[in-house]
């Protein structure tokens, strides 16, 4: 048993080191056989090789981060202020609303792709972050997921409380229900970041200059352009998927809490 | 408290209770409004036209049904469909076949920081971008110097694994991504690859929620391994068996990440990795043919909804009603 759950986890894991190793390998070494198991010595020519062939590279980066950043922040403030909504008050056509917000779920996001380049070139949207992030940042998923978590994690009575008191509702939103629900905006956070840091195909129609590219279209671009240097291509690859392995070593247990909570919803 | 500012604070008071949580539900409507159903409208009214996209909306030219004719004969769409719904279920079916058995082995008695270890590692791949780990698959399906290759190779002669391997010679060194009939299966391998741990969180999940208390029982009653899985988890996981396959489902049908970066775009020789997306995307980004791929998106939907129907029918209603007696 232990044999067979190892050696899963050895497959699984195997393509991660194998990625690292060809990152540090000259292409003399990539292409042999035997093939070499173990980490060579030209990082650092690949990584001039990397930035030579897209010498964007960095801004790539930024671009991914600082979409994935603006999608996180965003996501969080509308779908904590929606879900809030639907935890805490009654209101005239509540539930039909609701339903038809868990309805919109249902959708396949590829309905819209031509319809979306299109608007967004109206738009003169095209090239700009925003075209990634606006159109899902108050997103039915996370309302929902949020709207479970505050109708179990706040007491109404708290907020009839504050309101005696005279709070306006934005400033209980603000002030009671936010920090009351940190671990509810931790989940949702965790899978919209790594939703938009692995966001390809949005990406690929929007974003059509260099400069604009997000990693994973950034690295996309590199396969015709230089197919041999295989070392140089994985090296990108890999700085690519490391932020996201580093935060996945420190908070592996919090993240598949996340995701499964996120999927534990939508049944 | 009778003076007119007091007066008209409660007012106010009354008033932003009664109106403040439409105003914090209206950005998804907003949003859903300009950036979804407008959308959706807008392809469906394009699908009925022919429109190049290169000149402003008065060159939309109406032709009422032409695009869906046209596709309905076109060789290509019928080529795409089929490779999607062989990858789907070449793909699919193997994820929850390796899942259910993988959730149900890290259910038993593991010690918890092993369990998570596994668990952590098989999920890892969920998480990662599916252009990375399709790039990386592309150097281990290389056709010489791929490391897939030269372990099969050396599986294939060396002594000890000979006699299981040893048929695969006359078809080494594989050309997985440059042979027409390899493709599909590559494809198919870094799929599964991506998922088969996220659908073994799931089901894991499910079990956990089992109380140890019946498998305990069923073990006094003399069950063995064999009927712990098969009649006792099994049937308890039916509705969560019936919604990850939905998620499947789903999901496959719309791919378009692992063969698209695979086949350099293309979707690979004789376009056997080309799956109905890469057929839309092309259509609607490299010939420009707005109308056309709008329609295809059309009869996609209509496929995963009919596809998700006898999903229903199959596993679906069964799981439902149990769960609707309980």
């Amino acid at each position: 048993m232990y044999l067979l759950l190892s050696l899963v986890a050895v497959v699984t894991v195997f393509p991660f080191y194998w990625m690292f190793i060809l990152a540090t390998q000259a292409p003399a070494e990539i292409f042999r056989t035997p093939p070499h198991l173990w980490f060579g010595r030209s990082g650092a020519e690949n990584y001039h090789a990397l930035i030579r062939a897209l010498p964007t590279f960095w801004r790539n980066m930024w671009n991914s981060i600082y979409v994935a950043i603006m999608a996180t922040l965003t996501t969080l403030f509308f779908c904590s202020l929606g879900g809030y909504a639907f935890a805490m008050y009654d209101f005239k056509y509540k539930n039909q609303l609701f339903a038809l917000m868990i309805a919109t779920m249902m959708i396949p996001p590829l309905l819209g792709i031509v319809p979306y380049y299109i608007m967004m070139s109206w738009l003169g949207w095209i090239d700009k972050p925003r075209a990634l992030y606006v159109p899902s940042m108050a997103s039915a998923f996370g309302i929902f997921l949020l709207r479970q978590y505050i109708a179990a994690a706040v007491p109404r009575e708290l907020l009839d409380a504050a309101r005696i008191d005279g709070c306006s509702e934005f400033r209980i939103y603000w002030n009671i229900v936010l920090p009351l629900i940190r671990p509810g905006l931790a989940t949702l956070g965790i899978v919209t970041f790594v939703g938009s840091w692995n966001n390809f195909l949005g990406a690929l129609v929007v974003l059509r200059s260099r400069e604009a590219y997000t990693l994973p279209v950034a690295l996309r671009s590199l396969q015709g352009l230089y197919t041999t240097d295989w070392g140089a291509i994985m090296l990108g690859t890999a700085l690519s998927i490391l932020p996201i392995l580093v935060v996945f070593l420190f908070a592996s247990r919090r993240i598949i809490a996340a995701f499964a909570a996120g999927a534990g919803l939508k049944q | 408290m009778s003076n007119p500012l007091g007066l008209w604070r409660r007012w106010w008071a009354r008033r932003q209770q009664r109106y403040a949580p439409y105003l914090f539900i209206s950005p998804f409507y907003i949003l859903f409004f300009a950036f979804g159903l407008f959308p959706i409208g807008f392809s469906l009214v394009l699908s009925f036209h022919s429109w190049r996209a290169v000149g402003g909306l008065e060159t939309m030219r109406w032709i009422g049904l032409e695009n869906y004719r046209f596709l309905l004969t076109d060789p290509w769409f019928w080529q795409s469909l089929g490779n999607t719904l062989v990858l789907l279920v070449i793909s699919g079916l193997p994820q929850h076949l390796i899942a259910l058995p993988l959730a149900f082995l890290l259910n038993r008695r593991l010690p918890p920081r092993l369990r998570h270890l596994y668990s952590a590692s098989y999920f890892f791949p969920y998480i990662t971008s599916t252009v990375a780990i399709s790039l990386v698959f592309g150097t281990i399906f290389g056709l010489h110097y791929g490391i897939l290759n030269q372990l099969l190779e050396y599986l294939a002669s060396a002594p000890w694994s000979r006699w299981l391997f040893g048929w695969l010679e006359g078809y080494l060194p594989i050309n997985w991504l440059g042979k027409a009939v390899y493709i599909k299966p590559a494809i198919a391998i870094v799929v599964l690859w991506h998922w088969f741990g996220w659908n073994t969180i799931l089901y894991l999940a499910g079990l956990q929620t089992i109380p140890r208390e019946v498998f305990e029982a069923a073990k006094v009653d003399g069950a063995n391994v064999w009927h712990e899985f098969w009649h006792i988890s099994l049937p308890l996981l039916r509705p969560i068996i019936f919604f990850a396959v939905t998620m499947t489902i789903i999901g496959n049908m719309q791919l378009f990440d692992e063969p698209f970066i695979l086949t350099g775009g293309t979707g690979g020789p004789g376009r056997a990795g080309m799956t109905v997306a890469i057929y839309l995307y092309r259509t609607a980004f490299e010939w420009t043919q707005m109308g056309v791929a709008a329609a295809m998106s059309w009869l996609l939907f209509v496929s995963i909804g009919v596809l998700s129907l006898l999903n229903y029918l199959l596993l679906g209603r069964a799981a439902l009603a149990r769960r609707g007696e309980e």
